[in-house]
């Protein structure tokens, strides 16, 4: 087997606030960073995770064609924990054509267009001002990190909605396999716009309080926003190196946007996850369920856990404290993983009161729980059936 | 795998999806000169591997996607749906697209669910495994303009990888006006190849990869053709841009290497052979 993947530095930024250190402390003490919705224009009876001072955030003045929320919040979340300078530092030692990007996003920076339709003249033509490439389009997240990191290595932009940056690791880790690059930037940004706002709210998963992941009362999910990165590198065997050591992906080939009642899709990524590490059920210590408060989603996902882990292992969603931030859930979710790895601390499963009793795992649900952890799995399914696991490892000194 | 050997996947099946191309057997005559290109719209088949009530519903990308996917794997003589597959495309359903945008903007902005389901990047994959019951891997990639050549790259390392065929699909549909007026894709199109890890008796060409500096700073190749208006087709609809790629596979000849735009300013560089008969 060749050498795993490490997560050399990392980064994520959300409603709890920029960088890691709020997002730990949140951890520690089940802080939830919702709020009621005050988004833009939007009149939506639901709570939304949104991250504080993304509008204030100027891109500098060469990337000005891809100023858009979503890129702005790439920005932000680059500019934390000295992510950018580790990211560079990758580049001046492997040279800008062996590290590869690789990230997920569902929406880009359709918000954009959203506010350029408001503003067509009366022939309907669209403001001078809306730059399609640079912020609306799917790629313009690549695009933008690509140029204001210099990368030249292979660019992937995943787009499977829910599942995007959970795909990212293993699009990530099959090019370092491959050869056709040494190190790559994963992650995944997804920002708030009125398309999956009122989106989710016509499919009546919107929750008009703070979403509460296996509740028996659970009433949907509160949509939130993130940026969250990674810099993998092979790893050095350093004890405390947390690394990438196994993925699984499938497709439900069930529905667009309900998912498998018995799990039969995320049963089989978690499988395929459990089978590349090399490691059974069992040596699982948590598990982050994908977990976003919709009765659907949390009785198929429970389905499938049960039958792979039985009740024994600790799980928990922790979109209670984030929101379901899309694309960048699997992102998110993997370096609350890492620093639950890093700091053996199990994250709580914020907003949840009663746990759903057809819902029959261990719910992790008093913050701060302290606990050696080796071997956890993170899951992210999306719409379209896209199922897609991830599981990181410690290594300690042998 | 060698760091030092290329990465090498063979060509077992394509489809072909454009304006004026109705499949790969009337775009092998275009590429090759021995028929005359009609620019025309796109004729899109009936999606009849969708259940009534999808069919009915299915989008012009839907359908593009489902078409020449499942004539590539007619070719190679694969199950659809044993297949991983990787799906490559700018945009989604454009039109679906304006639609949300245009009742966003006003104040009753009740959208309606399917709308909102089919506006995720990968719905034209998520129908394609409804379709044929496709549950291994389904990746989606959005590349503007490089999407063509960071699918073929992304199924390429993925046949690597696995050791296993695997289906790209790339396809676009125009957007009406006005996003057209900023994004003009001239008509919906598809593009797919199945790409295996060894060649077989339906292997029609090969196509190999270097492992270093596939990526270079140079212009993409142009479709060399004597119809101006099937050469503009490669630059006017994103999956498009692997026609020069399948012109060498379809022409007699020695390999050629190629350049499929990438993002700016590099090309994908892959060596494209016609697997000559034994």
């Amino acid at each position: 087997m060749s050498t795993p993947l490490a997560l050399a530095a990392f980064t994520a930024s959300s409603a709890l606030g920029v960088g890691l250190a709020p997002l730990l402390s949140a951890i520690r003490q089940g802080r939830s960073g919702l709020k009621p919705c005050d988004f833009e224009s939007a009149a939506i009876d639901t709570w939304i995770g949104e991250v504080p001072s993304v509008d204030e955030v100027t891109l500098p003045a060469e990337y000005r064609a891809y100023d858009c929320r979503n890129n702005r919040l790439a920005l932000l979340g680059l500019q934390a924990d000295g992510f950018e300078e580790a990211v560079r530092a990758a580049v001046t030692r492997h040279g800008a054509d062996r590290v590869a990007l690789v990230l997920g996003t569902s929406t880009s920076g359709i918000l954009s267009a959203e506010l350029a339709y408001r503003e067509r003249d009366a022939s309907g033509a669209l403001p001078e001002w809306f730059d399609y490439r640079a912020t609306h389009n799917t790629a313009s997240l690549g695009s933008f990190v690509r140029e204001y990191l210099g990368l030249r290595g292979p660019v992937t932009v995943v787009s499977t909605a829910c599942s995007s940056s959970a795909k990212a690791f293993a699009a990530a880790d099959r090019l370092v396999a491959a050869g056709l690059a040494d190190a790559a930037v994963i992650g995944g940004v997804d920002s708030l716009c009125l398309t999956t706002l009122y989106g989710f709210s016509s499919l009546e998963l919107t929750s008009p309080e703070p979403c509460r992941p296996c509740d028996e009362a659970r009433r949907g999910l509160s949509i939130g926003e993130a940026a969250a990165f990674g810099l993998l590198e092979p790893a050095s065997g350093a004890p405390g190196e947390i690394v990438l050591s196994g993925w699984g992906e499938s497709s439900d080939a069930h529905h667009m946007s309900a998912p498998h009642p018995e799990g039969r899709g995320s049963k089989s990524a978690m499988r395929a996850a459990l089978v590349r590490a090399g490691l059974q059920a069992g040596d699982i210590d948590y598990v982050n369920m994908h977990g976003t408060a919709t009765p659907a989603n949390d009785a198929s996902e429970g389905a499938a856990l049960t039958a792979i882990f039985g009740n024994k292992v600790p799980c928990s969603s922790t979109k209670g404290m984030t929101g379901h931030t899309l694309g960048a859930a699997g992102g998110l979710e993997a370096v609350i993983c890492a620093l639950a790895l890093r700091h053996g601390l199990l994250p709580a499963s914020v907003g949840t009161k009663t746990p759903d009793s057809s819902i029959p795992v261990e719910l992790v649900m008093k913050a701060g729980e302290q606990r050696v952890l080796h071997h956890v799995l993170s899951n992210s399914f999306g719409f379209g059936g896209s199922n897609c696991s991830v599981i990181l490892s410690r290594k300690d000194a042998p | 795998m060698s760091a030092l050997e290329d990465i090498v996947v063979w060509v077992d099946g394509v489809g072909l999806l454009g304006p004026g191309m109705n499949d790969w057997a009337q775009g092998q005559a275009l590429l090759r000169g021995e028929a005359a290109y009609e620019a025309a719209p796109t004729v899109l088949p009936a999606p009849e591997l969708l259940p009534p009530a999808e069919r009915r519903r299915a989008s012009r990308i839907v359908k593009a996607a489902l078409a020449v996917g499942l004539e590539a794997c007619r070719q190679a003589g694969v199950e659809p749906g044993a297949l991983p597959n990787v799906f490559a495309a700018s945009g989604g359903d454009g039109h679906n697209c304006h639609a949300l945008c245009e009742l966003l903007a006003t104040d009753d902005r009740q959208i309606s669910p399917t709308r909102f389901h089919n506006s995720v990047h990968n719905a034209a994959s998520g129908y394609w495994s409804i379709a044929t019951g496709a549950t291994p891997a389904a990746q989606v990639l959005g590349a503007y303009d490089a999407s063509f050549a960071a699918g073929l790259l992304e199924a390429m390392v993925q046949v690597d990888a696995s050791g296993q065929a695997v289906l790209l699909v790339v396809c676009d549909s125009e957007y009406p006006q006005p996003l057209h007026a900023k994004r003009p894709i001239q008509d919906t199109a598809g593009l797919a190849l199945v790409l295996a890890p060894a060649r077989s008796e339906r292997s029609i060409g090969q196509i190999r990869m270097l492992r270093r500096d596939a990526l270079q700073e140079k212009a993409p190749d142009q479709l060399s053709s004597a119809h101006p208006a099937l050469a503009a087709c490669v630059g006017s609809m994103p999956a498009m841009r692997g026609l020069p790629l399948l012109q060498i596979l379809c022409s007699p000849g020695t390999e050629r290497s190629v350049a499929l735009e990438y993002f700016s300013p590099q090309s994908l560089v892959v060596t494209v052979a016609r697997a000559e008969p034994a």
